[in-house]
């Protein structure tokens, strides 16, 4: 048996120790947020955060997990209220077909975990794993600005 | 008497540090007072852009995002940092200036035009070696370069090495000036190819070791040095490679960055093989000659039976598909099934690593053939699981993601651990936890280093 903390809540697992954590999280936490993309880490779909870091849930096996946080995109904002990173990729309208963006809104909350405010060249740097076949790439690096500038201001706490 | 001694040893010192003033004064030499970019032959252009990539210009004179050959960037060395200067031809920060005979002597003595003396650093002990003609293609090169307007980041060397007269005093002691003489006995494309290697190719400042005044031990030339945090492995008999490289996977290695018996460049030399990408194909196929001539007996015994026997030999030692049996199990050990090693190894590595099958992208080489794996140290195996493989740039794809947040240290050097043992018949490391926390410093650093 393996105990995950997924978005701050213990979960006690029972099976294979080796299966990847994208499948956990999706089959038995039923958190449908994180994507199967590629399955081998080229895509980033399946990006989550361990221990506020983004890494790629389809090619790390659960045993590895025990006594680290892990956050899902469920874990940034609650129905209704989403997160001001979540809230800026809704107001920049950054998902066309939405499949990357849980991965990409995961990454980009790995940069701002890492830095507060980060340049426009860093911000681009640290997006570069993540894969959108869509095209809205401008959209989603709008969204990363503006939730940087929102959480400077008072537009911070999450809208209702 | 005591006086006459005291005064005696004074002036002795005085005279010695003034011949020695002497000897390390360079004048100035008159700035150009106009450049024409079109006055240059453009066949003469094309062979120093040819040149350039040899030497890896670019790597040392740009910094990451900037103007290509307007500097800033980093070189960290022991005895402080140094930032590759503006190369490109701009009258005020960059070598616009510059006339050919300027240029020429600070490729072979290391001196600017205004005769102050360069940190080695600048690789102009190798540079020392080239010919006339190539230094004058490569300073045309440079001079049709965009001109860029952007100053020159000082050094920040410890005291008393950052007084500039200290380089003097380097070249002094270690500094052999060229011309490179050739071995007569050998055919030409050997020739060229130990020549690029010893001048512009300046292949021994990574791979021969150094000693520590930063010199490089030619005792032990291309014996395995080190080059921004990785290791430049053995080039010579000491090379851990488990098969013997021949001239033409040298050859595939530089020049495309991937060999199907060696696999991809990493590190810093992905930069070097992306730079190969751009020189004259005969000039690689010649490093390539001479470099695998290192080896000596190693490469001598290479043929494609000898070859294919020891890739058999390699790829028995290779991990099933999820859910098989290993070719070779131990218990109890770091390679035993039960290990924390092997756990991640079948979590996150086989589903790429297995053997057989395709993948939709690249197809990474049996490990059993990896060299990092069988290296003497852990150094580049770890630079790997943290940081992954990437495309030369320009070219499609995502090759290896790297494990850095993924892993814990004692994930990662449990991992190691058992790649070793598991991949490789050479012993254990003892050194994997210290060379995992150094690296893993050193990303620290570079991360919270403002950007210039």
């Amino acid at each position: 048996m393996t105990v995950l903390t997924v978005n701050g809540k213990e979960h006690s697992i029972n099976g294979d120790p080796n299966t990847p954590l994208l499948y956990v999280l999706r089959n038995d936490l039923k958190l449908n947020g994180a994507k199967f993309g590629c399955g081998l880490g080229q895509c980033g779909a399946c990006t989550v955060l361990v221990d506020h870091q983004p890494v790629y849930s389809c090619l790390l096996p659960i045993s590895v997990l025990e006594g680290r946080q892990i956050t899902t995109l469920e874990g940034l904002g609650k129905n209704g209220e989403p997160s001001p990173l979540q809230r800026a990729f809704i107001e920049e309208q950054a998902a066309q077909c939405g499949y990357c963006i849980p991965g990409m809104i995961m990454r980009a909350q790995g940069l701002l975990n890492r830095k507060a405010a980060p340049s426009d060249a860093e911000i681009r740097a640290y997006m570069q794993p993540n894969l959108c076949r869509c095209g809205t790439h401008m959209r989603i690096l709008r969204a990363i600005r503006r939730a940087v500038k929102d959480m400077r201001t008072a537009r911070a706490e999450p809208v209702r | 008497m005591v006086w006459r001694i005291l005064i005696g040893v004074i002036v002795v010192i005085a005279v010695a540090f003034g011949t020695f003033y002497a000897w390390a004064w360079r004048g100035e030499i008159p700035p150009l007072q106009a450049h024409d970019a079109s006055s240059f032959d453009p066949s003469i252009v094309a062979r120093g852009a040819q040149l350039a990539a040899v030497a890896s210009c670019d790597v040392c004179h740009t910094k990451a995002g900037g103007k290509p050959y307007a500097g800033g960037y980093p070189v960290k060395t022991p005895f402080g940092t140094i930032y590759g200067p503006n190369v490109t031809p701009d009258r005020e920060t960059g070598i616009g200036t510059w006339s050919a005979v300027a240029f020429r002597r600070a490729m072979r003595e290391g001196v600017t035009r205004k005769g102050q003396h360069l940190y080695p650093a600048f690789p102009y002990d190798h540079f020392t070696y080239a010919t006339d003609s190539d230094i004058n293609a490569i300073y045309a090169f440079i001079m049709t370069r965009e001109p860029v307007r952007q100053a020159n980041r000082p050094p920040d060397i410890v005291f008393p090495l950052n007084i500039r007269l200290f380089a003097a005093g380097w070249k002094l002691l270690f500094l052999h000036r060229g011309p490179y003489r050739n071995e007569a006995d050998k055919d030409d494309s050997w020739a060229r190819g130990a020549y690029l290697t010893v001048s512009l190719g300046h292949c021994g400042a990574c791979h021969t070791p150094r000693n520590k005044f930063g010199v490089e031990e030619q005792n032990r030339a291309f014996d395995g040095g080190e080059g921004e945090g990785w290791r430049a492995p053995p080039l010579n008999e000491n090379s851990r490679a488990p098969v013997p490289w021949t001239a033409d996977a040298m050859f595939n290695y530089l020049r495309h960055g991937y060999d199907t018996v060696h696999g991809h460049t990493a590190g810093p030399m992905a930069n070097v093989a992306h730079n190969l990408s751009k020189a004259s194909e005969k000039d690689v196929r010649a490093i390539a000659t001479y470099v695998t001539s290192l080896s000596g007996a190693r490469a001598g015994a290479a043929n494609p039976e000898s070859i294919k026997t020891a890739v058999t030999a390699a790829s028995k030692l290779t991990a099933p598909a999820y859910g098989g049996t290993p070719a070779h199990q131990t218990t109890g050990s770091a390679a035993g099934k039960d290990s924390l090693g092997a756990k991640i190894f079948t979590g996150a590595c086989v589903t790429c690593h297995h053997s057989g099958g395709g993948l939709p992208v690249s197809r990474p080489i049996d490990l059993g053939l990896s060299t990092v794996i069988n290296e003497d140290d852990p150094t580049n195996l770890l630079h790997i699981i943290l940081t992954g493989i990437h495309p030369l740039p320009g070219r499609a794809g995502r090759i290896m993601p790297g494990f850095e947040g993924a892993l814990t240290d004692a994930q990662v050097v449990a991992l190691a651990d058992y790649l070793r043992t598991r991949f490789s018949h050479r012993p254990h490391w003892n050194t994997v936890a210290g060379a995992l926390a150094k690296i893993r410093h050193q990303r620290q650093t570079a991360a919270t280093e403002a950007p210039q």
